[in-house]
């Protein structure tokens, strides 16, 4: 299945692993991928808190790509931050012909028009909807039988449920839990797997943000998981990049690994730790991928 | 009929007992609501169940609890509907909302937190001057502007399960900011200005909103407290140029230039920019206080090798990055500022239309 790929930024800026993730995968699952590299950030929410127009004209040139692209059936993205921004902006543009017309207006400097209706899907959301877990179950190559993963959504992938899909697809905030035992793993429930990571706070309230980061990860710990994975690389900076900070403002040591979902696929799919970018986190992960090592050692 | 299982966190702070969980069996019709059969416990079985309510039909606000983990109103949640969040399917947990602390059993104490956070916003018009002798005149479109926050019915519903108010207890929260706007956009209000300068400047004020939507997903009556926190944002940041002490004019302002020039984020000059606007800023003992503190963060993230150090120099624009300076040329160079707020204008007749097409689709493969 070919889609017209947007990695976003963070995904090549501050963790690059997961983009080099992403490839690694997609042909082992049936993708083609063919990347916008043309296209722009989608505002994290943070254009549209400045200027609406701006922030719906400049992902409407992305999605208006995305349309031009000869044979992709859908837009994939791999950040929950670009899912939720991308999807606010989209809920207005499809909502009136006359706001539409007057933002293609705009893209009609560069040739390009958006027509109402793009379907554009997390990586998370493809793999169950349109993969489908029992393909993903036939393709695993090492069942990650004994790893205790706790899975962390973003908001952005959660919420609003009525702009995000959830009336034709009500178990979208179940899914993470659903792949992680298809591919062998067992799923760790905590109480913050559904909340809020606290990084689009990190610049304005760091107690805040952290706060919530660190309570998480502790959660996390206590519940007795090996990791946590989430499909939000802003999640992941404030999870993983910024876990040594949060200790500070939960008063107690953490150091517990932060996969990207496309990791986690990736090590069911036989790919190795390293080539998966698991050397480039700031907390060690070396204990799971001694553990997920050990396991193809036996199987 | 059918028979359903509510459990009930009960709390007596007098007797001395910790909170527990209780059940109740309550035989009664699924298009009934979780309040009807709160009501029947404490009145054939247990009087002692506390409960707030009193309209009975989603208007006075009081009877906020939290359903299978979920804020909302007991009186607007069906039973049926209810069972079907169940975590076995079968039994209904009932507990008193978050954020607030429990007087009794599912009641809150509002006082303590919600009204206190609402009288911070000063809710009342500031007039500039006399009242007028006769009504004031409102343009219709200003009147509208606001209806959405006037919407509120203060239940509390998204107080409860404010994820920012769970780390920071302080923080200004949804429903009291939607109550600030419904000032700031009100054009008699003669406060705006000031009003925004507080929200700015105050560290547990509008720059706390961690963006998660939980208030936009349960506010039972689509006040989406959220999106006014926003709005609040863009006139403070937008109309008046409040340069607030937490960041928050800077770092809308670094993300949306960053985007101007390169069309994708450039995360290294992110984090400084947001802390000191241009050299001389970053040399400002408050930014230089935060940029020496982000600093070990900066060097995990190159030790680990996610961030390379050319990255942090440079950063690649756009093949066609012109062509975004036009869109922002084209929009910033507008008279006003333009925004679609679907409360009010709602969807286009097709798009409607087409959505009626779907449920009929559905309806009929179903």
């Amino acid at each position: 299945m070919k889609v017209a790929y947007w990695p976003g930024c963070v995904s090549r800026g501050f963790t690059p692993e997961l983009h080099g993730a992403m490839e690694l995968v997609a042909p082992k699952v049936g993708l083609e991928l063919a990347e916008l590299d043309r296209a722009n950030c989608c505002g994290a929410g943070v254009i549209a808190e400045h200027n609406q127009e701006l922030a719906d004209t400049l992902n409407a040139r992305t999605f208006a790509m995305a349309q031009a692209q000869d044979g992709a059936e859908l837009m994939m993205n791999i950040c929950s931050t670009c899912q939720g921004a991308q999807s606010e902006c989209q809920e207005r543009l499809d909502a009136s012909s006359e706001y539409r017309e007057m933002i293609n207006d705009t893209l009609a400097a560069e040739n390009l028009r958006y027509e109402k209706g793009v379907t554009n899907k997390n990586f998370l959301w493809v793999l169950v909807e349109d993969i489908g877990l029992d393909k993903l179950g036939s393709l695993v190559k090492r069942r990650l039988d004994g790893l205790r993963i706790a899975p962390f959504y973003g908001c952005y992938i959660i919420r609003p449920t009525d702009r995000l899909g959830y009336h034709a697809h009500p178990e979208r905030d179940t899914y993470l839990e659903q792949v992680i035992e298809v591919i062998g793993a067992e799923s760790v429930a905590y109480t913050g797997s559904h909340k809020c990571c606290g990084f689009p706070v990190i610049t304005m309230n760091k107690k805040t943000s952290l706060t919530q980061a660190g309570r998480h990860l502790g959660d996390a710990i206590d519940a007795g998981a090996d990791a946590l994975v989430t499909p939000c690389p802003l999640c992941h900076l404030n999870l993983d990049l910024q876990q040594p900070e949060a200790q500070k403002f939960v008063n107690r040591d953490l150091g517990i690994p932060v996969l990207h979902f496309p990791q986690l696929i990736g090590l069911a799919l036989g790919l190795e730790p390293k080539e998966l970018g698991m050397g480039k986190h700031v907390v060690s992960t070396k204990q799971v991928a001694a553990k997920v090592t050990a396991l193809a050692a036996t199987a | 009929m059918p028979n359903y299982t509510l459990n009930i966190r009960r709390y007596s702070p007098e007797s001395g007992e910790p909170a527990h969980w209780e059940k109740f069996e309550v035989e009664m019709e699924g298009h009934r609501p979780v309040l009807d059969a709160i009501l029947y416990a404490r009145n054939k079985v247990d009087g002692s169940i506390g409960i707030r309510c009193s309209c009975q039909a989603a208007i006075c606000g009081s009877c906020g609890v939290r359903i299978n983990g979920n804020p909302a109103l007991a009186c607007n949640t069906l039973l049926r509907d209810a069972v079907a969040t169940a975590e076995d399917g079968i039994t209904i947990d009932i507990e008193p909302m978050g954020n607030m602390p429990v007087i009794k059993d599912l009641i809150v104490d509002m006082d303590a937190v919600h009204w206190k956070k609402v009288q911070r916003v000063v809710p009342w018009l500031i007039p500039a001057g006399e009242p007028p002798e006769r009504e004031y005149v409102v343009p219709h479109e200003a009147m509208v502007d606001v209806t959405q926050t006037m919407a509120c019915i203060h239940c509390g519903v998204c107080v409860s399960d404010c994820l920012s108010m769970e780390a920071d207890p302080d923080f200004v929260g949804p429903a009291a900011s939607a109550k600030a706007y419904r000032f700031v956009g009100d054009p008699r209000d003669a406060a705006t200005k000031d009003r925004l300068v507080h929200l700015a400047e105050d560290p547990s004020g509008i720059y706390d909103c961690t963006h998660c939507f939980k208030c936009v997903e349960v506010c039972p009556k689509g006040v989406a407290p959220m999106n006014q926190i926003m709005r609040l944002r863009r006139r403070a940041t937008g109309d008046f140029q409040i340069k607030d002490r937490n960041n928050g004019y800077r770092h809308e302002k670094a993300f949306v230039n960053i985007i101007e020039k390169w069309g994708t984020l450039h995360e290294a000059k992110l984090l400084p920019d947001s802390y000191g606007e241009g050299l001389l800023g970053k040399l400002n003992p408050e930014a230089q206080k935060n940029l020496i503190g982000s600093a070990p963060t900066a060097i995990r993230g190159v030790l680990s090798g996610k961030v390379a150090p050319i990255k942090v120099l440079h950063h690649h624009k756009l093949p066609d990055q012109k062509k975004v300076k036009d869109i922002y040329e084209k929009i910033h160079g507008r008279d006003e500022r333009i925004e679609l707020n679907l409360y009010i204008v709602g969807e286009d007749a097709d798009a409607l239309e087409e959505s009626a097409a779907v449920a009929v689709t559905e309806e009929g493969t179903s």
